[in-house]
């Protein structure tokens, strides 16, 4: 339950949801994700760190450099907590198609 | 049934809102009718074996929809009958083309859980040139967070476990 909240908490925040856009495409060094913003080398290592603590992103050592990437089946969590949404309004709707039916047939 | 009835469900992550669009065949008269009446309401609601039940409605501008959702006994882990309450705030209505208002937990006399979170709705209702109306449901939530609140409460209440169950009957 507790990782699942961390993952809402990650999107919350346009920053890091534009930090997820940027090394969806590629995995990237902090310092050339830094410099995409308009915002201190702190702020965007602060946001890289929740990212890493919601594990929505993971750090790969290649020789001195860090590059972090995104993980994307964490990502699809998101989209899975979604669906669950999606089942319960379509199992609604048609209860009432049902409901509008019946009360068709009636009528005639 | 619902096969060639329009459903889109669409997300927008950047502004906590899902967008909902739902094709039903009957008239506009009926479909509102439907979405604004109690002993209608209470048909579909809740989806089986899980039913809503109304305890009270008045469907006006300032008025509330206080329901009970019924779990029965025979799906939960304690197989005893849940019952958990829920009220919709109406906030603005234009007969037969749209209502907003707010989703609320709350207990049986309607006072809201101020711990849990509050969703905006808009319903909007138009009728097609092929008999069939279509609903635009706008669902607003302060954050994504709340968003996995609701469901998790559902999941908690039992109520998803209907919804799963209906899915069995329906295939």
């Amino acid at each position: 339950m507790k990782t699942r909240r961390d993952i809402f908490q990650a999107i919350a925040d346009p920053t890091r949801r534009a930090i997820i856009a940027l090394i969806a495409l590629n995995a990237m060094t902090p310092n050339a994700i830094a410099e995409q913003f308009e915002i201190s080398r702190q702020a965007v290592s602060k946001h890289l760190q929740l990212l890493t603590e919601c594990e929505l992103v993971t750090q790969n050592q290649q020789g001195r450099e860090i590059y972090y990437q995104l993980e994307v089946n964490k990502m699809k969590e998101i989209d899975k907590w979604l669906d669950q949404f999606r089942k319960i309004w379509e199992s609604r709707f048609n209860q009432l198609d049902n409901v509008l039916l019946t009360i068709k047939s009636k009528k005639k | 049934m619902s096969t060639n009835l329009k459903f889109d469900f669409e997300t927008n992550k950047e502004n906590n809102t899902i967008v909902i669009n739902r094709e039903f065949d009957a008239d506009l008269e009926l479909v509102w009718k439907a979405w604004t009446t109690s002993e209608l309401l209470d048909k579909w609601w809740g989806p089986a074996p899980c039913r809503a039940e109304t305890k009270s409605m008045d469907f006006r501008e300032g008025g509330h929809w206080l329901y009970c959702m019924i779990v029965p006994a025979s799906i939960t882990d304690d197989k005893k009958e849940q019952r958990h309450w829920g009220k919709q705030e109406y906030k603005k209505i234009v007969s037969y083309k749209y209502f907003s208002g707010t989703d609320v937990f709350c207990d049986e006399k309607g006072n809201a859980n101020p711990d849990l979170p509050k969703g905006e709705f808009e319903n909007v209702f138009s009728e097609e040139s092929n008999g069939k109306t279509l609903v635009t449901m706008i669902s607003k939530h302060n954050s994504f967070e709340d968003i996995e609140t609701i469901i998790a409460m559902g999941f908690k209440e039992g109520i998803t476990a209907c919804f799963n169950q209906l899915d069995e009957l329906l295939k």
